[in-house]
């Protein structure tokens, strides 16, 4: 008696739910995983799945088992070579040979360390996770492409909605004209013809024509029947002829942007801060990523100098100096000239900063930016970095940094750019709130 | 030229790819010498097609079809994930389960010589031994171990859904630690499974919840004359004591189960499915080499047999034979690649030295297995054993000088005070008996696994729950496992436990652990 059952269609995944809860179970070493995954990647390539490890600890699964060694034990091993009774052996160090086989797991527990792999969803979700996004706007951001239906020349086949007019006619006629077939009009004149030289014998009082009448007329005839004959053979339009138009599919961001990071690099900015900044950029890139099709990235670090750096220097090294935010405007103004022209880019630009600036820089800041800068840019941001017993003093005595209270005029007349004080990863997303309230507005015009 | 036609035509396949009609001849084939020449008596048997992503699946679920979720079973899978897809580890070929009708999966990438060995191996090898072994006959209920599947699998569900993923976790993550203190080793087996039984049983159980629910109330605020009791009535108090909770208890889950005050009903019910799940794997565990060893015998049997009569090709054989050498492969104690004795080669060369023994005795042979030296029937006196023994038994009763020289067997003395391992005895004429009571030792789960029981509760104060070790030659628990666990103990208990080690010979307390709930410690 046997039954075969093909199983192979089942629905797989079926450990989907023993997965979910083992990153239930593993969560907070999950992100930290993955923050540390965060720190060492590029802004550039957040938005791949990740291989990640973990410390076995919290994952153990402990039970009542005998240790590996110590105790009195006897056991039994393959493979003798040279032993005879009595024989003694120094103990071998490390775990080799003889465990008396107790806690032989198959499990090959204690090991310390778990590796394994996240999908990139399940790597954009942790790291969405504590920015407060709504589901919305994650489901949009993990989204890789956007398609648009563009044509695609011609087919033979189609559905007759989308039958090509021209093309069919085209090849329509020149069939016809290359298989002779007759024209309606020839065919018409014939007819004409034949009529006009019946009419003549009417009139006639025999009722005859004369002879090289008749002669013509019978010609006549019977190039009317063969005309006739091959217009029925030939049709107007053949099946060979249709032609349909063909569309595709093809992914739609193809344009390109570049996306500015500028960041104050004085000693005031904390580690923490620069973290915070990471996540504001990233975000950003990973918006600008879905967006367009190429993303270029370009860091501007300034102290009381500014220089276009990698990301490498520009997230970890430091420098001392004073704080002259123009420098930075500046910079990025030639980096605009030089490199990218607005009609070939989609300039964004992100700037951040714990607010200090050179007490007479703020007008020159200003004038850089209403003037060169915000014109051609899509979006600029501003996130204001700063501590959070910093920001309660700040909200209590309505107190605005150097740089908030020359930016803030503005941020008032410009609207595409947002001004924002952030003290925490949570708060970084209202301003690409703004950001998507602003892109839905012009969507609607 | 007619005879070679001839017998390409009996050939059941000629290329490696396979397809259900040659599937189901070969199945036929392989069947036919199964029942009619080696007599093996087996459930119906279902093959079930499956890819290599469902073989991960069923692998991290304990080879289970259908098994609830649980964290752990993910864990396995992602790791069995990463080191299948580097490469580190292959699949299994083939998953087989107690079950009447025998389900065994085969994965769709095998070749269809695999298939053959698969089947021989498992629809047919496993297949008898589970359905004839004592031990399963005694403890597992194939009939009903699906369906007692699909209603753990539901009752979980439910309990998530009512209680919340974590609550149940909680009871999960407990209950699994004790999985292997979850079984009834001595006492009367208790077939698990049956939905009627277990109706049942539930009932029972809130019965006995109750009852106990009630003597927790009435316990006296506390007792002035307990000072000054004297000894024999003390005495008679723990005697009481023990025979109320049925104590000893080895069965640390059905104690818990039972006794735990705190514990709601669908917190029992979490515990008694996990338990009946141990029970259900517990002959396996005993029984590991020789279902192995009875598996790879019917398979070398039967695909010899089919070779004989010309139904599979040289080639094929050869496939075969490469497969079959890999899995009987035995490394020796001081190869990188040993990690321990592997029941397959074991179980292989044992089962092959009994039939030679049967048909081909040396003098030896007589002497030492005067019953079935030379009975000239291989199979039913292998067919005996499997029914009759396990691991343990069957090595203490067959294993032959011949397989220990071959094997080349040495037993070590490994005491942790003396700086040297001692050899005591090898495959000599003094070694036999050693070699052989050592190795049936390694193979005797009550010796493998830590002697655990619970001893008494402090029904009179704190509500304590003594648990004892039995430390057997000085071996002791892996100590932070050991912590964990009781910290698990502690939270289905929902009072304090202390875990004693105490020295089989003298009797004496070794050392102790202690838990206390946080909120107790408190006070």
């Amino acid at each position: 008696m046997l039954y075969i059952v093909d199983r192979r269609k089942n629905p797989t995944g079926k450990s989907l739910g023993n997965r979910q809860r083992f990153m239930r179970r593993a969560k907070a070493q999950i992100k930290k995983a993955v923050e540390n995954t965060i720190r060492s990647r590029g802004i550039t390539d957040i938005s791949s799945g990740d291989q990640i490890t973990i410390p076995g600890k919290t994952l153990k699964e402990p039970g009542f088992h005998h240790q590996g060694r110590g105790g009195n034990r006897n056991y039994v091993l393959p493979g003798n070579k040279k032993f005879v009774q009595g024989d003694r052996i120094a103990r071998p160090q490390g775990g080799e040979g003889g465990s008396g086989g107790s806690q032989a797991s198959p499990d090959g527990e204690g090991e310390d360390e778990f590796q394994f792999t996240l999908t990139r969803d399940e790597f954009l979700d942790i790291f969405f996770e504590d920015l407060e996004l709504p589901d919305l706007l994650k489901k949009s951001l993990k989204q890789t492409t956007a398609f648009r239906t563009a044509r695609a020349g011609f087919s033979v086949e189609g559905t007759p909605s989308n039958l090509s007019l021209v093309r069919t006619m085209r090849n329509s006629l020149a069939r016809r004209i290359g298989l002779r077939r007759p024209k309606t009009a020839e065919v018409r004149e014939l007819e004409e013809k034949i009529a006009a030289l019946q009419a003549k014998a009417e009139k006639r009082p025999n009722g005859k024509l004369t002879k090289a009448d008749d002669e013509t007329l019978h010609t006549l005839l019977a190039d009317l029947e063969e005309a006739k004959r091959r217009m029925k053979a030939i049709p107007f339009i053949d099946p060979i002829d249709t032609r349909y138009n063909q569309f595709q599919q093809i992914p739609d961001p193809n344009t390109q942007a570049v996306m500015f990071c500028l960041m104050d690099v004085s000693g005031s900015m904390s580690e923490q801060m620069k973290e915070l900044a990471k996540r504001f950029f990233m975000l950003l890139h990973l918006f600008l990523h879905r967006k367009y099709e190429h993303v270029e990235v370009v860091f501007i670090r300034h102290t009381s100098r500014a220089a276009e750096v990698d990301e490498e220097t520009f997230f970890y090294s430091r420098e001392t100096g004073g704080t002259i935010v123009s420098t930075a405007l500046e910079e990025m103004k030639k980096v605009l000239v030089d490199r990218y022209p607005t009609d070939q880019w989609n300039i964004y630009a992100a700037q951040a900063s714990d607010g200090d600036n050179y007490s007479n820089d703020g007008a020159k800041c200003t004038a850089l930016l209403a003037e060169d800068l915000l014109p051609k840019c899509q979006y600029y941001a501003y996130i204001e970095i700063t501590d959070e017993r910093e920001a309660e003093i700040f909200a209590a005595a309505e107190g605005e940094t150097a740089l908030w209270k020359a930016y803030a005029p503005i941020a008032r007349v410009n609207p595409q750019f947002a001004l924002k004080r952030v003290t925490k990863a949570a708060d970084i997303f209202p301003v690409f709130r703004e950001l998507f309230a602003k892109n839905r507005a012009e969507a609607g015009q | 030229m007619s005879s070679k036609t001839k017998s390409a035509d009996k050939l059941l396949f000629t290329s490696a790819d396979w397809d259900f009609e040659t599937l189901k001849a070969t199945y036929d084939a392989i069947e036919d010498i199964a029942i009619n020449e080696l007599k093996l008596d087996v459930y119906p048997n279902q093959v079930e097609v499956i890819t290599s992503e469902q073989m991960l699946d069923a692998y991290s679920s304990i080879g289970m079809p259908l098994m609830y979720h649980h964290w752990s079973f993910g864990k396995r899978f992602v790791r069995d994930d990463v080191m299948y897809r580097k490469g580190y580890q292959g699949l299994a070929y083939e998953i087989v389960i107690n079950s009447n009708p025998c389900i065994s999966y085969v994965m769709e990438e095998n070749t269809i010589v695999m298939q053959a060995l698969v089947i021989a191996h498992a629809a047919f090898g496993h297949n008898h031994f589970f359905k004839n072994n004592y031990l399963f006959k005694q403890w597992t209920d194939a009939d009903g171990i699906l369906d007692y599947l699909q209603f753990a699998k539901g009752y979980i569900a439910k309990c998530e859904d009512r209680y919340g993923f974590d609550a149940v976790e909680r009871i999960l993550d407990a209950a699994h630690a004790l999985m292997d203190q979850g079984v009834n080793r001595y006492s009367r087996p208790e077939k698990p499974n049956l939905a009627a039984e277990l109706e049942r049983e539930r009932e029972r159980a809130k019965y006995e919840d109750e009852t106990y629910n009630d003597l927790w109330r009435t316990l006296p605020q506390s007792d002035p004359g307990d000072q000054d009791m004297d000894e024999l009535k003390r005495k008679m108090r723990v005697e009481e004591r023990r025979a109320q909770f049925g104590l000893p208890e080895e069965n640390l889950l059905y104690f818990l189960e039972k006794n735990a005050p705190s514990l709601q009903a669908w917190e029992r019910e979490i515990l008694r499915i996990v338990r009946n799940i141990g029970q259900y794997f517990y002959p396996q565990k005993q029984t590991k080499m020789m279902n192995e060893g009875c598996a790879c015998y019917v398979h070398y049997a039967i695909m010899n047999s089919l070779y004989d009569k010309g139904l599979i090709s040289e080639g094929a054989m050869m496939e075969f034979i490469d497969y079959h050498s890999r899995v009987v492969f035995q490394a020796e104690y001081d190869d990188q690649r040993y990690s321990g004795f592997n029941p397959y080669a074991l179980g292989f060369a044992m089962m092959q030295d009994i039939h030679r023994i049967c048909v081909d005795p040396t003098e030896e042979d007589h002497k030492w297995f005067p019953d079935i030296a030379g009975n000239n029937e291989p199979v039913e006196t292998l067919k005996e054993a499997w029914a009759h023994y396990r691991d343990e038994s069957f090595i203490l009763q067959f294993l032959s000088p011949k397989v220990m020289r071959d094997m080349r067997m040495f037993m070590i003395i490994d005491h942790s005070t003396t700086p040297h391992l001692e050899v005591a005895a090898i495959h000599d004429d003094n070694g036999y008996r050693k070699v052989r009571r050592s190795l049936a030792r390694m193979h005797d789960i009550s010796v493998r696994e830590p002697d655990m029981q619970v001893v008494d509760v402090d029904i009179r104060g704190n509500r304590q729950l003594y648990i004892q070790h039995t430390e057997h030659d000085g071996i002791r628990l892996e100590k932070s496992e050991a912590e964990m666990t009781l910290g698990y103990i502690g939270q289905l208990w929902g009072y304090g436990v202390t875990l004693q080690a105490v020295d089989y010979e003298s009797g004496e307390i070794l050392h102790e652990m202690n838990y206390q709930p946080e909120d107790l410690a408190g006070n």
